[in-house]
């Protein structure tokens, strides 16, 4: 017995020593990655060596045209497809089938049993996310009073609204404290009000420091929500960074200035120095934007303007993620024509 | 598996706490029985009771007044007219037809003809045929000249009917019915019938409800789809076991109250005389009973010749082996279509070969050991059907034996076909799928 401890504790803390190191790397590396997946139906190719890493603690939007195949990579890193090409990762290692219990996922093709108790059926679906009864009935408990639905749990279904249902939908995607959430095209079936519900929970679940992966078409939420993007256009991921980055990757020297005067005044030197796009008065303030043809104009503009008019505001016009999506789909579809 | 569990577990509860289980489970004895008396009854009211008239015309003369009356058929005997002549007024007299009896009776076997103006029905022309038959035998012994022939004749005619007794090799003899066996049989093969139709299209609108309610991604994101699938089949078929348990006892309730109802209660009996010379009371107590209702005494004696517990251990396994072979095929058409309106070409083929069981069933019963009754009860997709049918007149163990594990390879095989096509099938929609479709489905990857 001496013996055998002896022998098996250097062995011991080797295993702790790996564990925590796994876990001090996947804090500092992505908790989800996918590397070169590809996946085929029939002949169809689906995605073509699509890669995306996800950083622990962010939110991670997945853009794309409808049918380029957004879903396609959801339903892989559930692990309802599995890719015929590449791997997944999940926190530092290869992903197994029961880190499914570790994610929340909110498809978009999205429903529940009409017949069935929104209680029974809460805990049903909790229970096959692996929760106990105990810690399901818990954990319901406490999102029902949250969303004060507590008067719904014998209600059947089919007696609530659309928008009662996506509550109880929503509860169920995490109830059991996922620490990665995907959602697939959350906005769209949502009213305004439970969207804005959404919106809100989705940045406080960030806050406790899940990591929440979504697609949309919704370019707004992107901005408003998203630190990292992948754009997959026809099976191909042709865009991919954080957002702040990619705008100004995208931006075009482009600077918007609203002065109050004359503007015929600064209209003859601007012109001949700088493209000028747009030129608008609003009441009394003037709006002009300009191109200039590299960033250390800036400067020099706002000189040659300062004299002769009051400047009230200077800045650069970054582009939006809705006029990158249309650019970067567009060329991307040019390219392949 | 403890999620294959948990799926068996909601689709039980909740379908036998739906108001249609619970009324289907009382109703349904009572129902089965009621479609079997039915039945009886139409069989009952098919037998001709309409009064017909036949004119005899015979040129022989041998068959005068010969021709036995029976309830519904009356024979007269006509002279002095012809042939041609009868047949012209046949429509407006009173006679269903002329049968005419040609001098050629002895050596020709067409001899004798029946004119009428609708085709006769079996049991008439049987009738005729044996009487005259009969009648020719008598006329030839007849003109042996032999002393004594009416007696002779009277002394060989007999009745027969053939009581059948079944061996076992430990040498007990049992009274058997075929009668009873076919009825067992048949009610046995066609319960199997009707709970794999009924419930396998159960299975099949579970997944749609799936699909239309949009919760199949939900749920395949904590379950594999393989699981979801299994154990939906499974649910049901515990569904079915039960209401079938709850049927057999409900059964057995009403036949020992049919039986108390109708025989004398032994024990009640024997209490009330306490017995003074044994052998006397418990003989008294039998001729009571056989007195009270002989036929129903004998109907429960050779009922209990049946082996139940064979055939009901014959009913879970081909009720269960026949149920996972179709319901997965249902699960799998469910997972193709968007709504029921859409399954109809894929149903046709899945009930086809069930169909044809109950077809070859009701033949079995000709001749249970036949080539046609053995092959369709080897082949797994009748099996279930026709091998019930056969139990009951008895079937040899390797017969049995290959009939099952032909049955659960089967089943094997269409579940693992039927998952691949469900794996697929239940994401898809808005799409009108086809078999050229369903078969690429077959050679994905995961």
């Amino acid at each position: 017995m001496e013996k055998f401890s002896r022998k098996a504790s250097p062995l011991f803390f080797y295993t702790i020593f790996i564990s925590l190191l796994n876990k001090i790397l996947y804090l500092i590396m992505d908790i989800f990655k996918a590397e070169h997946i590809e996946k085929k139906y029939g002949d169809f190719l689906a995605l073509d060596d699509v890669s995306i890493s996800v950083p622990e603690g962010t939110i991670y939007g997945l853009l794309g045209p409808n049918g380029a195949g957004k879903t396609t990579l959801i339903r892989i890193i559930n692990q309802i497809f599995a890719p015929d090409k590449g791997e997944l990762f999940y926190k530092g290692r290869k992903m197994m089938p029961d880190d499914i219990f570790g994610i929340g996922y909110l498809p978009e093709e999205r429903g529940l049993y009409k017949k069935m108790k929104v209680g029974e059926q809460s805990l049903y679906l909790a229970r096959l996310k692996g929760m106990t009864r105990h810690d399901a009935l818990k954990q319901l408990k406490y999102w029902f009073e949250k969303f004060e639905i507590l008067g719904w749990w014998d209600k059947k279904v089919e007696e609530l609204s659309k928008g009662m249902a996506q509550k109880v939908q929503f509860i169920v995607t995490v109830l059991h404290k996922p620490q990665l959430l995907i959602f697939d095209e959350p906005f769209s079936g949502f009213d305004p009000i439970n969207a804005t519900m959404l919106r809100d929970e989705i940045l406080e679940l960030r806050k406790n420091g899940a990591t929440v992966i979504f697609s949309t078409h919704n370019m707004s939420s992107v901005e408003e929500l998203c630190d990292n993007i992948t754009l997959i256009n026809k099976s191909k991921s042709i865009l991919e960074g954080e957002v702040h980055e990619i705008k100004n990757r995208y931006k075009s020297d482009t600077y918007e200035i609203s002065f109050k005067g004359n503007f015929d005044v600064i209209k003859e030197p601007l012109t001949s120095r700088f493209d000028l796009l747009e030129h608008k008065i609003v009441r009394d303030t003037n709006y002009v934007k300009l191109k200039t043809f590299c960033q250390s104009h800036d400067n020099e503009l706002l000189s040659l303007v300062m004299p002769h008019v009051h400047v009230t505001s200077f800045n650069e016009v970054l582009p939006s993620m809705n006029d990158i999506f249309i650019k970067v789909v567009g060329s991307s579809n040019q390219e392949q024509l | 598996m403890n999620k294959i569990w948990l799926v068996t577990q909601r689709e039980l509860l909740t379908r036998i706490r739906k108001r249609s289980f619970i009324i289907m489970s009382l109703l349904g004895p009572v129902l089965i029985a009621g479609f079997f008396a039915m039945m009886a009854y139409f069989a009952g009211a098919t037998e001709d009771t309409h009064v017909r008239k036949i004119a005899v015309y015979d040129s022989t003369g041998i068959f005068i007044k010969k021709i036995p009356d029976t309830q519904y058929l009356k024979f007269e005997y006509l002279s002095g007219v012809k042939l041609p002549d009868l047949k012209k007024i046949l429509k407006t007299s009173n006679y269903y037809g002329i049968l005419y009896i040609s001098p050629a009776i002895a050596h020709n076997m067409s001899a004798v003809q029946l004119y009428s103006f609708d085709q006769p029905a079996m049991n008439i022309k049987q009738y005729i045929s044996s009487v005259i038959e009969k009648e020719i035998r008598n006329q030839k012994l007849l003109a042996y000249h032999l002393e004594n022939i009416d007696n002779i004749l009277k002394s060989v005619e007999t009745n027969v009917t053939v009581e059948t007794v079944k061996l076992s090799e430990s040498g007990d003899e049992k009274k058997t019915s075929t009668e009873l066996s076919m009825g067992v049989a048949y009610i046995s093969s066609f319960l199997i019938y009707m709970f794999i139709l009924l419930f396998g299209v159960q299975v099949m609108r579970g997944v749609i409800e799936e699909k239309s309610n949009r919760i199949v991604e939900v749920i395949i994101s904590s379950v594999k789809p393989f699981q979801l699938m299994m154990g939906k089949v499974l649910g049901v078929a515990l569904t079915a076991l039960i209401q079938f348990s709850i049927w057999i006892v409900l059964s057995i309730i009403l036949i020992s109250a049919v039986k108390a109802a109708f025989l004398p209660d032994v024990s009640a009996v024997s209490a009330a005389h306490p017995p003074q010379d044994l052998m006397a009371t418990a003989g008294q107590v039998h001729q009571q009973a056989q007195q009270a209702s002989p036929e129903l005494t004998g109907i429960f004696s050779m009922l209990d010749s049946i082996d139940f517990y064979v055939m009901i251990g014959a009913f879970l396994f081909y009720f269960i082996g026949g149920f996972l072979l179709y319901s997965s095929m249902f699960a799998a058409v469910g997972a193709a279509v968007d709504n029921e309106a859409d399954t109809q070409q894929f149903v046709m083929p899945i009930t086809l070969p069930l169909i044809v069981g109950i077809m070859v069933m009701v033949s079995a019963f000709q001749n249970p050991s036949g080539p046609i009754a053995f092959w369709f009860s080897i082949i797994p997709l009748t099996s279930p059907i026709v091998m019930m049918a056969r139990i009951p007149f008895g079937v040899p163990y390797g017969q049995i034996i290959l009939s099952m594990g032909l049955l659960v390879a089967t089943f094997i095989g269409s579940i693992w076909m039927a998952g691949k096509i469900y794996r697929t099938g239940i994401l898809l929609y808005g799409k009108k799928v086809n078999y050229k479709e369903m078969i690429k489905w077959l050679r994905y990857k995961n």
